[in-house]
């Protein structure tokens, strides 16, 4: 493909700098200047925010000691063990990507296959508007609804683990649907014709020809949604019981990295402060193992 | 058969996903907005009305102003990336790198850094500004991309037909492609803004709670999203809990419908 | 010869990358004349006519050695600059790019970019290059019409019209007609014979026929050199090389 741009491609060895008028020389080239430092605000605020978690955060894991910040099992306002809360984010995330991937890309595939045109005219707002719902909502919503509903069922508060699942399942369905649609849309058509032809189904030849082509789409629609659910804070603190022990089963409460900072953040200072933005640094790892999960797949996927 | 079987999930899961959005809304609607009372709308929050005036006009205030810093930035990366960088230079392939994992940065962790930033070490105290500078750099990657996806759409033809009439760089940049791709920017806006309006972990330790609305740039106060979050842990102002979430559901129907709207121009742009 | 050269060149090589795409290329294309250029696809033509308003400054990693001169001036010295360049060679592309604007913008474009802001002498200027590019007739009572609204033929007649709003000396044509039905490509044909009073014309043309029809003079490509450069009539009667006999007698390309 052609060079979308002019200025940097233009390298014609031979074309040394043009001399324009004055006038719109220094207008370009100002301009050219504005763009590149309106560009470098990106990287300028990613530094920044590196800068300001990982030296706020680093020293006190170094200080109380590393192990002990990331295996100690206990919290409160003097011992800093963040392992309950890793296994919470964990598990949650996973209980949360288990339920809700399956279902979020069966709905891709009625979406995509399934769905009469005229439903899918209202299907598809419907779906930018699950995404569009914030996050308190959602919270509140899985606070009324569903802890209440667990309680009655198996006892206890409620609030829990198995609620954090659920609402995080919910929550990352849109971000599954969408990117999953648009991987089995993407699927050359010829591919489902050519399996009909051959006198599969209309659903054999979607289950086993189509759906297994758009698989890498698909796998980094999962990998999104792993990276919206452990990173989703204020939905999970209204419905998680938020008690900062090792995850003692689904219908007991659970603490995960990004409650933990909210539930402390407000009051806390010195070595407890600096212990939650060590809780970010953490949470922080984590995404950028599961972006650069993502961003490898999608270059893969790319070639 | 498992094909039949494997139907039969795919129906349920779609049944499912939206009769839960279905519930999730109606419900919201009917226990909400028997409780949208004009009191809710008055300008003085207190304790005993706790009026959700001060939190609309906070959140209005907020989606401006980050608007009002994060679309030229935004649309001007996306300039400078698609009509001006030289895509082998590693500073530029490092702003694509850097847009990529800004966008994948949960808001808790913009939250930590707007406190320990603008909060803290700028010493903005909670306030507007440090919330407002803090969704910003959130909504930047979402802007970024709409223009970037914008432009190289528009594609080189036209470029081409500008350039060859002897045109500058900024004149078919501001007069030929950006017409063109005005819809697509202008829905990554009205994304940017959804975002703004749902947002909580990021502004409640830099814009902080304050009730009121603030005086000025360096106060506090709190957007729809915080003040519906504060009423429902509280647990004494459910009601009110779910009249804002109404307000809220109303706010993402209003940009999901300008959005559509804007990409049927983009669809019907060439006419 | 009477004839002045509009534009020499002489030893062009061009490169994209490590890719040598022209080896040394010499031209003369003479004042008010359409001269042609034929040849298989991937022979170097169409990169050839880009290089002659450097249009291939937009390509990535292309560079060149040798000169083009345009009134016996450099055009890739560092005294010219670009956008006027660009102004006298006007270019007219292989597929129809008009703005998604109002026929009328169209046209108007070019002008109010090097200047022309008063709206009596742009309604000038629309009107007199419409009907030099044989189209007025057909659009003057829908110029607020949006230029994508029309068909491919009219398209690119609107095309040429905006190339000729900005007074070019020199028209570029990167296959104009390759795009269009053979009614739209007859329409062209004409005009692009009658233009040629006013204009210098050159012309990558993938059809033969047209070369042998409109054309003064021909040149024959292949494989990123010039096997010969004739009046047209020679170069389709009587060929000095036997590639070009072969290519034009249809035994290859």
């Amino acid at each position: 493909m052609e060079h979308i741009n002019e200025g940097a491609a233009g390298k014609t060895k031979r074309r040394p700098p043009v001399r324009k008028t004055a006038k719109t020389d220094w207008k370009e080239k100002i301009m050219h200047g504005v763009f590149f430092m309106a560009a470098f605000t990106s990287i300028l605020s990613l530094v920044l925010i590196v800068i300001f978690i990982f030296t706020n955060g680093l020293p006190m894991m170094f200080e109380y000691g590393l192990t002990d910040f990331i295996f100690g099992t206990t919290w409160n306002r003097t011992t800093f063990g963040l392992l309950p809360m890793i296994t919470g984010s964990i598990l949650v995330t996973l209980g949360a990507v288990g339920l809700g991937v399956p279902i979020g890309v069966m709905t891709a595939v009625f979406m995509a296959e399934f769905c009469p045109k005229r439903l899918y005219a209202f299907l598809k707002p419907a779906v930018n508007l699950m995404a569009g719902i914030p996050s308190i909502v959602y919270g509140f919503f899985a606070l009324r609804i569903i802890v209440p509903q667990i309680r009655g069922i198996f006892g206890g508060p409620g609030n829990s683990m198995l609620a954090a699942i659920l609402l995080l399942a919910i929550m990352i369905l849109p971000t599954v649907i969408s990117l999953s649609e648009a991987a089995i849309r993407s699927v050359p058509r010829s591919y489902f014709s050519g399996s009909m032809a051959l006198g599969a189904s209309h659903e054999r030849s979607i289950f086993s020809v189509v759906v297994p082509a758009a698989k890498s789409g698909i796998f980094s629609s999962i990998v999104l949604g792993v990276g919206r659910a452990i990173g989703e804070t204020m939905a999970v603190v209204m419905v998680a019981g938020n008690q900062p022990l090792m995850p003692r089963g689904l219908t007991e409460g659970v603490r995960t990295l990004t409650t933990n900072i909210v539930m402390e953040m407000a009051y806390a200072s010195g070595q407890h402060r600096d212990a939650l933005v060590a809780t970010g640094v953490v949470l922080f790892v984590f995404i950028m193992i599961i972006n650069t999960t993502f961003l490898i797949m999608k270059t893969k996927e790319a070639k | 058969m498992t094909s039949k079987l494997m139907k039969g999930l795919v129906y349920a899961s779609a049944a499912f996903t939206f009769g839960m959005l279905g519930y999730l809304v109606i419900y919201i609607l009917i226990n909400g907005v028997r409780f949208l009372t004009p009191s809710l709308f008055s300008w003085q929050y207190s304790t005993s009305n706790v009026s959700m005036m001060p939190a609309l006009m906070t959140t209005l205030m907020v989606v401006a102003g980050t608007l009002l810093i994060a679309t030229p930035i935004g649309v001007f990366t996306g300039f400078y990336l698609v009509d001006y960088a030289d895509r082998k230079n590693p500073v530029v392939r490092a702003i694509g790198m850097a847009t990529d994992t800004l966008a994948g940065i949960p808001s808790i962790i913009y939250g930590l850094f707007g406190m320990l930033f603008f909060v803290i070490f700028l010493e903005f105290q909670f306030s507007l500004i440090a919330g407002i500078l803090t969704v910003t750099i959130m909504s930047l990657p979402v802007i970024i991309r709409a223009t970037e996806e914008a432009l190289i759409a528009t594609g080189m033809p036209i470029r081409q037909a500008s350039y060859a009439l002897g045109a500058g760089k900024l004149r078919t940049l501001f007069k030929v492609v950006l017409p063109v791709a005005m819809p697509g920017i202008l829905s990554g806006v009205i994304l940017a803004t959804g975002r703004i309006v749902g947002e909580t972990a990021a502004l409640m330790f830099t814009l902080g709670t304050a009730t009121n609305l603030p005086g000025s740039l360096f106060a506090s106060g709190r957007t729809l999203s915080l003040h519906m979050y504060i009423l429902s842990q509280e647990g004494r102002h459910v009601n009110e809990a779910y009249a804002t979430a109404v307000v809220l559901l109303i706010f993402v129907l209003v940009i999901n419908a300008l959005s559509t709207l804007v990409s049927k121009r983009l669809a019907g742009g060439g006419k | 010869m009477s004839r002045t050269t509009k534009i020499t060149v002489r030893d062009l090589k061009l490169w994209y990358g490590d890719f040598e795409a022209l080896h040394g290329v010499d031209l003369d294309i003479y004042e008010k004349e359409i001269t042609a250029f034929i040849g298989p696809s991937g022979c170097g033509k169409s990169t050839l006519i880009k290089t002659l308003n450097r249009m291939n400054d937009l390509v990535e990693n292309c560079r060149i050695e040798g000169t083009v001169e345009l009134d016996g001036k450099d055009i890739y010295s560092r005294k010219v600059e670009l956008n006027n360049l660009r102004k006298r060679v006007g270019m007219v592309f292989q597929q129809p790019n008009p703005f998604p604007k109002s026929i009328y913008d169209n046209i108007a474009f070019g002008p109010r970019t090097h200047g022309i802001k008063n709206k009596s002498e742009l309604d000038e200027i629309v009107e007199k290059s419409l009907k030099q590019a044989a189209i007025w007739d057909e659009v003057k009572d829908h110029l607020d019409r949006n230029a994508l609204s029309i068909s491919g033929g009219q398209q690119q007649r609107i095309c040429i019209a905006r190339a000729l709003a900005v007074e070019p000396d020199v028209l570029l044509m990167d296959e104009p007609t390759s795009a269009l039905d053979p009614i739209s490509t007859s329409k062209i044909e004409e005009l692009v014979s009658e233009l040629k009073n006013d204009y210098t014309i050159v012309m990558v043309t993938h059809n033969m026929q047209q070369a042998s029809r409109i054309s003064d003079r021909t040149a024959f490509f292949l494989n990123g050199n010039i096997i010969e450069q004739d009046e047209t009539r020679k170069i389709f009667t009587n060929p000095s090389e036997t590639e070009t006999d072969n290519y034009i007698s249809g035994r290859f390309g």
